[in-house]
């Protein structure tokens, strides 16, 4: 269906349509929203990592003046005890309804435990501190090797282990275990000539978004609810809050504002049902915002792991056999992204004697959430490191091996499934082009390195509506919240289809109410799937422009044509009328045109992304600088190629924050002791070089344009690649994240 | 609750009055109580630059001064750079390098590039580097931000030997 085609509108870059607004500082983002007659809502936070309530007395806080109500989980509805799915990842209600606020036990520092509504945030604060919780502290578990042990304190006191489908008889940390496996694994590694080992860990890092999480909520005397909120999914939202609360869903309408950031940490709510029970008691509008310190305390960071990589290969550089354990923190509740990592661990490759195993255990942290390529990260830093040190001992080029090894459309992956049409020979291919690859790299303690990442993608659900407007524009009406541009590169493919510029479309991100069901921004799908289902209303609104040039020239619609942004007859050059003239004459021809799209497309196309770095190691400090960068990645086609770049660039960055320094610092209670932008330090500009993002441009065969979602696979190789580069400088292998001065210090052997 | 302060200030070139708690900073002033709301708040304690803001000359987290103390200074936020008609050089910049993402981060960084320009019309790329680094960026990888402050500096000095 789609091949390598030039287009007018997609692959060009135009100014975002958003953009006058979000540069003069007139968006409206969640915490902006304000409403006539406006409380305000804060929220106690356990000071314990693990603790059983045994009391709550809020009647000190009541009493204070300026405060108009309390909650505690004492307030919820029962719910039943089921899985939702939430667009990228699933949670159990009751385990979602027991994080919002704490029922017998807490089981993390910053866990929800009460809040309060006032007449203004400070005299809110103040009341909180009125609030008297008992607590019986009871020994945290903070590691996931800790919490497997078989005398770790736990979390659950029922919760038993699903070992592979069967219940185990004891109670256990350990939510579940899986394994997937293909071929003789050690048929596989008998044939190897070179088996490399390791162990690897990777800390708690946050996706550490700039805007905290928000929310607005008025219940109304009729029953009806409305939460303006930041989200990643407007329709997300509207479901959890419906099963917390046990709303109807048509009783909920979510109005989504600009949203400042999320990376999957933005889907899971927090503060949104709390917010709405406080507006329950009190029938008024109540805002409730988080603090910096809530956010990184209270919401899902991504996991610590323990990973441990083993593969096989021949001396001409085969891989043989590779065999991969993940045991992954999901946090307070079972959901951890092992199972992502599972599938992303050795899928760029083709392995035919394979085996992994997956462990989603429970320990005394915040209940962890998706952060883009939820779970891939962790594993390539593994498997990716191995395979360098493979290269190193057969004497082959990296990027060779890579070319060798890499699967093929149809390939069965250890974890069932067949590899999907990939375009990672050719984005190897375009790092070992580039010229930083053969760059000359001089200098004591400097090194180059190079990894990859691969992330599948999803679809899923999006709606579109298009109206057309007499001026020869459209306005375009979608559910995506907008989280990097994607306004644009879906107002772009409805362009192209009708032939119009990219500025004839006025694309409107509105609430619930107002647009069909579309399913989260993430799982890099927005661009690819509510893309897809703003061509399928532009193709509408094309079929209902042919029937009125048809009628206007009293013709059969057969007879009439569309190209170039031109309706005509098809016999000859007789009649002409282009899009905008045709909108001009919709009245005399039937009146308003209204295109309408939905998609739930299931070829996604994985994208693989390929880096190079060069750094730079301080012997005597440990520091790490990066010198180069260089990211390439398969964007099927880049629908607006600036914003494709700033995926790339962005999600880079956020790699290399993971791996040179972001971590949660935890102390010998279980408490984070660095919850702000100060102590869990996120790059800097001044951290950096440029980044230069490499769009390679393999076409999706499941979209139209040949699309896939770029957004998440950016953020996999850096860990990898930068530490490949480490061992080029300094001749020693890190094999825990984040390599801070110390980490490396200690591999050195110099403390 | 604490007497509230009277406060005459100039915000964006008018002169402006409001009445605010003592405890209250020049971030909440502006958007709880004036609803200018381009400064955001990342994180109230001046890690992110997201509430950048310049007073009397001087780029500052708002976050961190308290409303009282406006009282006779001047302040410009986001909102005073566009004219009417045009926006800032810094702002056409910004949208021309597809310099923005989410957009949180978006009016602090316009703001801190503006004090930078002001005093500096031709920084190097370590020093736009240097400067910025009080304002975080979780998106875009700094990459464009960069670009379009470096592209910026060129319009402007343009502009002024034009």
């Amino acid at each position: 269906m789609a091949d390598k085609k030039e287009y007018k509108v997609v692959g060009t870059r135009p100014i975002r349509h958003d953009g006058v607004d979000k540069v003069t500082g007139r968006a409206l983002y969640g915490a902006d929203f304000h409403a006539v007659g406006l409380l305000h809502g804060r929220v106690l936070r356990s000071p314990h990592a693990h603790a059983r309530i045994k009391s709550i007395d809020t009647s000190r806080a009541e009493a204070h003046p300026g405060v108009r109500a309390v909650v505690t989980a004492k307030d919820f509805p029962e719910v039943e005890d089921k899985i939702a799915d939430l667009g990228e990842g699933a949670a159990n209600l009751k385990d979602l309804q027991d994080n919002v606020l704490a029922g017998d036990k807490v089981l993390y520092k910053g866990h929800q435990v009460a809040a309060v509504a006032a007449i203004d945030p400070h005299t809110a604060e103040e009341a909180l501190e009125l609030i008297d919780v008992e607590y019986e502290v009871l020994p945290p578990v903070i590691k996931v090797l800790d919490a497997m042990q078989e005398d770790a304190p736990l979390l659950h006191e029922a919760m038993k282990t699903d070992e592979m489908g069967e219940k185990a008889d004891k109670p256990s940390n350990i939510a579940s275990h899986f394994q997937h496996k293909q071929g003789d694994l050690e048929k596989g590694f008998a044939e190897a000539d070179v088996v490399v080992e390791h162990e690897y860990t990777t800390e708690t890092v946050h996706q550490g978004y700039i805007e905290p999480h928000n929310a607005t909520a008025l219940y109304n005397a009729d029953g009806h609810l409305t939460i303006w909120c930041s989200t990643q999914g407007a329709f997300a939202v509207r479901e959890q809050v419906s099963e917390i609360l046990q709303l109807p869903v048509s009783k909920i309408k979510v109005v989504p504002m600009e949203i400042g950031g999320g990376f999957g940490g933005k889907i899971q709510v927090y503060i949104k049902p709390i917010a709405a029970m406080l507006s329950m008691k009190t029938g008024k509008p109540v805002k409730v915002l988080m603090s910096r310190a809530d956010v990184f305390e209270g919401t899902g960071p991504t996991p610590g792991s323990y990973v441990r990589v083993k593969m096989g290969a021949t001396k001409d550089g085969h891989i043989t056999a590779a065999e991969a354990y993940l045991a992954f923190e999901a946090g307070a509740y079972p959901g951890s992204p092992v199972g992502a990592a599972a599938f992303c661990v050795f899928s760029p490759y083709k392995v035919e004697n394979g085996q992994v195993d997956g462990y989603d255990v429970v320990v005394n942290k915040p209940k962890t959430a998706a952060y883009r390529a939820p779970g891939a990260t962790n594993a390539a830093f593994a498997a990716e490191t191995v395979i360098d040190e493979i290269c190193e001992k057969i004497g082959m080029d990296p990027l060779e091996f890579r070319i060798l090894n890499s699967a093929k459309q149809g390939d069965i992956r250890i974890d069932g499934p067949p590899t999907p049409h990939v375009g990672f020979v050719e984005t190897v291919e375009a790092a070992k082009d580039h010229p930083h690859y053969s760059a000359p790299l001089e200098g004591e303690n400097r090194g180059r390195g190079v990894a990859s990442g691969y992330w599948p993608n999803f679809g899923m659900a999006s709606s579109v509506a298009i109206n057309v407007t007499a001026d020869g524009t459209i306005s375009l009406v979608e559910g995506s919240t907008d989280i990097g541009g994607t306004r644009a590169a879906i107002a772009m493919q409805a362009a192209e289809v009708l032939g119009i510029p990219a500025e004839s479309v006025t694309p409107s991100v509105v609430d619930t109410d107002s647009v069909g069901y579309t399913a989260v921004t993430g799982g890099s799908r927005t661009a690819f799937a509510t893309g897809y289902a703003a061509y399928e209303a532009a193709q509408d609104v094309k079929r209902q422009m042919v029937e009125r040039a048809a009628k206007l020239w009293e013709v059969a619609p057969e007879e009439v044509q569309f190209a170039d942004g031109m309706f005509s007859t098809v016999n000859g050059k007789e009649q002409e009328i282009d899009f905008k003239g045709l909108a001009a004459r919709l009245d005399e021809t039937g009146g308003p045109i209204v295109g309408r799209g939905t998609a739930n497309p299931d070829q996604p196309g994985p994208s693989i992304g390929v880096h190079v770095v060069d750094v730079e190691v301080d012997p005597d400090t440990g520091k790490i600088d990066i010198l180069r960068y260089t990211a390439t990645q398969d964007a099927g086609k880049a629908v607006h190629p600036s914003y494709v770049e700033g995926q790339i660039q962005g999600g880079a960055v956020q790699g290399i924050g993971w791996a040179l320094n972001e971590e949660y610092i935890y102390n010998e209670k279980g408490e984070m002791t660095n919850a702000s932008f100060l102590d869990y330090r996120i790059p800097t500009c001044l951290d950096l070089p440029m980044i230069d993002a490499v769009i390679v441009e393999v076409p999706n065969p499941g979209h139209p344009f040949g699309v896939r979602g770029v957004g998440e696979t950016p953020i996999i190789a850096p860990p990898a690649a930068i530490a490949n580069a480490v061992y080029r400088a300094i001749g020693v292998r890190l094999k825990e994240l984040p390599m801070s001065p110390g980490r490396v210090l200690k591999t050195m052997g110099k403390i | 609750m604490p007497r509230k302060v009277h406060v005459q200030t100039t915000i964006n070139g008018e002169t402006a009055e409001f009445l605010c708690e003592p405890r209250q900073s020049v971030l909440e002033v502006l958007r709880d109580v004036l609803y200018l709301t381009g400064a955001k708040e990342g994180c109230n304690n001046g890690n992110c630059g997201a509430c950048s803001v310049i007073l009397d000359g001087r780029l500052v987290n708002s976050c961190l001064v308290l409303g009282a103390e406006l009282e006779g200074k001047s302040l410009e936020t986001i909102e005073g750079l566009a004219e009417p008609d045009q926006l800032h050089p810094i702002q056409d910049a910004f949208l021309e390098n597809a310099a923005l993402q989410c957009g949180i981060c978006t009016p602090g960084f316009i703001v801190a590039a503006k004090a930078l320009l002001d005093q500096n019309p031709n920084p190097t790329e370590h020093e736009i580097r240097y400067w910025l680094a009080g304002n975080l960026c979780r998106c875009t990888g700094y990459d464009k931000i960069v670009r379009a402050v470096q592209d910026a500096a060129k319009t402007m000095s343009s502009e002024v030997s034009a």
